[in-house]
């Protein structure tokens, strides 16, 4: 096939996604971007998983992303709360004014 | 075709992580996460993941995001402020030096990995509900199991944590 992608290139976009969330994570300061940079990271593993389930002709990738979806729901459920209860008690969403913790 | 698609999509999700990151307003930015998940969609779609494509704009795109963008809209999360104090000259060389480690990355797996045959459509037919659902319930009946107490005890600490008196 003269025109069909290398698996190579999946792992690089992974891992350009994987890269922009850690940026976006180091760098906003909003609590909920931050939250959605994580949920980046997270698709940019699936991605991974996918391309060498692809690679060994095995299912198994498939089933790990799929759990990786379930607890990424589950921790998007309780991590919500917990904005919610940061933001009922403290008026900000601003990771840098929510610094009890630090001193 | 397939190496047209998978430009065409890689780089809208790459322009959408791009956005992501740079916009200030989470809105702008959920929006921009649901691009990056649709794009990745179509390209499990292309390894062979029905049913992880199916999942992928059902879970994230549909269920998570909607979650994402009730709390912004409950929380009322305007554009963010100008709290972090960097220097323009440290914005661009972090940018700068984002692109080179991302580029320094690709190269590293480009020429680490061994030369494989590309990708090709319909080359895996293992991704159907079938395949997905024979493995699940067999061989990992007990992390499905396990995933159910999981997204209960979720369920519960929701809930306690979104009570009134917290």
């Amino acid at each position: 096939m003269h025109n069909a992608v290398p698996l190579s290139w999946y792992l690089i976009l992974s891992a350009i996604l994987f890269g922009l969330g850690v940026a976006g994570f180091i760098y906003r300061r909003n609590i909920i971007t931050v939250f959605m940079s994580i949920e980046l990271m997270l698709n940019a593993v699936n991605l991974s998983f996918i391309a060498f389930s692809y690679q060994l002709k095995q299912v198994d990738g498939h089933i790990f992303s799929f759990f990786v979806m379930v607890v990424a729901a589950a921790e998007a459920a309780v991590g919500l709360a917990i904005i919610l209860t940061v933001f009922k008690n403290r008026e900000t969403l601003m990771i840098d004014e929510i610094n009890s913790m630090k001193y | 075709m397939t190496a047209l698609i998978f430009f065409i999509f890689a780089g809208f999700a790459v322009f959408c992580a791009i956005n992501l990151v740079a916009q200030t307003h989470p809105i702008a930015s959920a929006l921009s996460l649901i691009g990056v998940m649709g794009s990745l969609a179509i390209l499990y779609l292309q390894l062979g993941g029905e049913f992880i494509a199916a999942a992928q704009v059902i879970v994230y795109a549909g269920a998570i995001m909607v979650l994402f963008v009730f709390v912004i809209m409950l929380l009322n999360a305007g554009a963010e402020g100008t709290s972090l104090q960097v220097s323009n000259f440290a914005k661009y060389l972090g940018i700068f030096l984002l692109a080179a480690f991302l580029g320094l990355i690709s190269f590293i797996i480009q020429s680490m990995l061994p030369k494989t045959e590309g990708v090709v459509f319909g080359a895996f037919q293992g991704g159907t509900a079938l395949g997905i659902g024979r493995k699940l319930f067999t061989q990992y009946l007990l992390p499905f199991e396990v995933t159910s107490v999981l997204i209960l005890i979720a369920i519960v600490g929701a809930i306690v944590l979104a009570r009134k008196e917290i």
